[in-house]
């Protein structure tokens, strides 16, 4: 029996003048009803167009999909444009980073979420507003039969937040697909908004997949990591494990750029040398190889073959040439010390 | 009181009950109906060489006092002194020759830097405008530039569009640096930039600031970010200055009701600590600052908050050495402060 969510060697190319841009290429995970898979990686590294593709939310023509996308059973890639129009919002829904360009600036918050909910289900304006009034009120919004007329620009970020999640909850969806729904907001609001996407799931036992730059964000709510990079999976792996005990030289890197709040002041960040890589020009053989400090370890290899995800133990998976015996020496002696 | 004349010997910047109010204006006449408090009456100063950080959430005052600071605005009360010289209300033709002592460095890596120039325009901009002769030519003073932060000299006539947002910053950071500032002030220096390239800029500030001497003032939301970066921290809330403290001090022993909410906000990286964190959740948003609410500020969300609050409006005072605090009822008192 497989997964709520599962994604199996998901590939997206796009294909451009310059070249084929290889946003996510060979990328497989699964989430579980009731889990949190948190998605970690920098800008371009494929998250965003991860989820896209799951929702269907492609423009059909401008890219080439292909892989399996498997949501309770049945593969969203082979289910046809009308199929999957129909379960999302229903079945999975998704929130975005800017609540601002993803709500429609003429019609208010209410008949936003009214027009969703009677797509899917049919029920008179009437009882749809009851339940745009009752979703805002269970997202948080005060006095929400007042606001329910209100437009976007009337709220605060916080609260077109809170609002877009009631939208996408309206039709109670299996899956939550939330890509960076926090970064726009400020620390005391991001902690509200994560709350309830937490609270939220615990009612309905909803699998949720969460897209952040932040590992923070991800530490709060995820069960289970992907890093990517370069459209690729460099660990996937649960929380405690990614965060106790890292093996991927990418996530050392990650860990160790990244200012602390619980730690004093230290002497200096270890930052990862260079740049992400352009998607169209992917480097051979491991696509962190450029900016990994250990790729020499292994002859050539980091260099010409590409290392597939591997498991290193326990369900820990990584994608990387070196031994066991090697990441374990360069974790105790080089990295730990330093985060 | 030794401890605040000491400061005001060493310090470069000295900031003494600094106000702004942007006018709202309504109807066809324009009649002002009221003003946006941004800045209410901040009070502190920066030492040579240190860097002081201003954090608070959005909508409070951060990004307006650092325009003070650099006089891009006028303040409409209160005085602005660098190096013992007043220059809060100086002309922008008397403020000409101070603008290469004071720098700024933007958040948005992307529309801060003009399209349309070459990045040997842009960095060398300053010293065309300022009349800045350099021994070699301002073309070999640009690429010493381009190559002190990590760019590549040989770029000297590419256009923005062609760098990464970290290299953008990198651009930015150079031309702020060109005539050797002695003041920086910089927005959210980071914030724009993915982590690895982020820990890259901050590596790279603290480096310059150690070569040439820098002070610099950060203004910044990410609490993290400003605890590796700072020697001093202010934090602030609808205009004021709730808590202002030297770094190691604040984040040990937060003493304003805001200040432990700001930090206890903040996600930690380390998921078997989630359950076991004591955590403190604000209600809402941070009000408006066209109509703050009176006395303490921060009542209508403070959870400890009790009637004397709502009226009487706490002074900021120093409740431990060079440790400030604005609130009737503060936390962590007790607390011994952290061992160096």
């Amino acid at each position: 029996m497989s997964a709520f969510l599962e994604v199996r060697d998901l590939r997206v190319y796009f294909p451009t003048d310059d070249g084929v841009v290889k946003s996510v290429d060979g990328l497989s995970f699964s989430v579980e009803r009731g889990k949190t898979l948190g998605i970690v990686g920098e800008s371009g590294s494929g998250k965003s167009v991860t989820s896209l593709s799951i929702m269907g939310l492609h423009k059909p023509g401008s890219v080439e999909l292909s892989g399996e996308v498997w949501l309770d059973g049945e593969d969203l890639l082979v289910a046809g444009a009308d199929r999957v129009r129909r379960l999302r919002g229903q079945k999975m829904a998704m929130i975005f980073q800017d609540p601002l360009s993803s709500m429609h600036p003429f019609y208010s918050i209410g008949h936003q979420i009214i027009e969703a909910y009677r797509i899917h289900n049919d029920v008179s304006k009437q009882q749809a507003r009851r339940h745009a009034i009752e979703m805002l009120g269970r997202v948080g919004i005060p006095q929400p039969g007042a606001r329910v007329d209100d437009y976007p620009h009337q709220f605060s970020g916080g609260m077109r937040q809170r609002a877009m999640i009631a939208m996408a909850l309206s039709c109670s969806p299996e899956l939550l697909i939330a890509d960076e729904p926090t970064t726009a907001l400020d620390v005391t609001v991001q902690a509200q908004i994560l709350d309830l996407i937490r609270d939220l799931q615990t009612e309905s036992n909803t699998a949720v997949v969460i897209i952040t730059h932040d590992l923070g964000v991800v530490a709060e709510l995820a069960d289970d990591i992907l890093v990517m990079y370069a459209g690729r999976a460099m660990e996937y792996a649960t929380a405690s494990k990614i965060f106790r005990g890292p093996e991927h030289p990418y996530t050392w890197g990650l860990l160790g750029s990244m200012p602390r709040l619980d730690r004093v002041r230290s002497e200096r960040l270890v930052p990862i040398p260079g740049l992400p890589p352009s998607l169209i020009n992917v480097p051979p053989g491991c696509p962190f190889h450029p900016r990994c400090a250990y790729q020499d370890r292994n002859g050539d290899a980091c260099r010409t073959i590409r290392p597939q995800l591997r498991d290193v133990g326990g369900g820990h998976h990584i994608a990387c040439h070196l031994s066991d015996n090697d990441r374990s020496t360069i974790w105790e002696t080089d990295i730990r010390p330093n985060l | 009181m030794t401890a605040t004349t000491e400061s005001a010997v060493d310090a470069l910047l000295v900031v003494d009950g600094l106000q702004k109010y942007f006018p709202v204006r309504r109807g066809v006449l324009q009649r002002q109906v009221g003003a946006v408090q941004a800045v209410d009456g901040l009070n502190f100063s920066v030492i040579k060489g240190q860097t002081m950080s201003i954090v608070g959430e959005s909508g409070c005052g951060k990004t307006t006092t650092g325009r003070l600071l650099t006089r891009l605005i006028e303040p409409t009360g209160g005085r602005i002194v660098l190096e013992g010289r007043d220059i809060s209300h100086l002309s922008a033709a008397k403020m000409r020759p101070l603008r290469r002592d004071v720098q700024m460095i933007f958040q948005d890596p992307y529309s801060s830097l003009n399209p349309r120039h070459t990045v040997g325009t842009i960095v060398g901009a300053p010293f065309k405008l300022q009349h800045v002769e350099t021994e070699h030519g301002t073309k070999r003073a640009v690429q010493d530039l381009l190559a002190r932060v990590g760019l590549n000299p040989e770029h000297y006539n590419r256009y923005p569009h062609e760098f990464s947002g970290g290299q953008r910053q990198r651009i930015g950071i150079a031309r702020a640096l060109a005539l050797r500032p002695r003041l920086i002030v910089a927005d959210e220096p980071v914030s724009a930039l993915d982590v690895s390239i982020q820990a890259q800029v901050i590596n790279l500030l603290e480096d310059l600031q150690d070569e040439f001497g820098l002070t610099y003032v950060v203004i910044a939301h990410n609490l993290s970010v400003v605890r590796h970066m700072s020697d001093r921290v202010a934090v602030m809330y609808l205009g004021k200055i709730v808590e202002l403290a030297d770094s190691a001090d604040i984040y040990a022993r937060p003493m304003h009701p805001y200040t432990v909410a700001l930090m206890s906000a903040v996600p930690v990286a380390d998921p078997d600590r989630r359950l076991t964190r004591n955590r403190i959740r604000l209600q809402g948003d941070v009000p408006s600052p066209l109509n703050p609410p009176p006395a303490c500020r921060f009542h209508t969300r403070c959870w400890k908050a009790q009637e004397i609050c709502s009226t009487v409006e706490p002074p900021l005072v120093d409740l431990a050495p060079r440790h400030q605090v604005a609130c009737h009822f503060p936390e962590n008192v007790g607390t011994p402060p952290p061992q160096e």
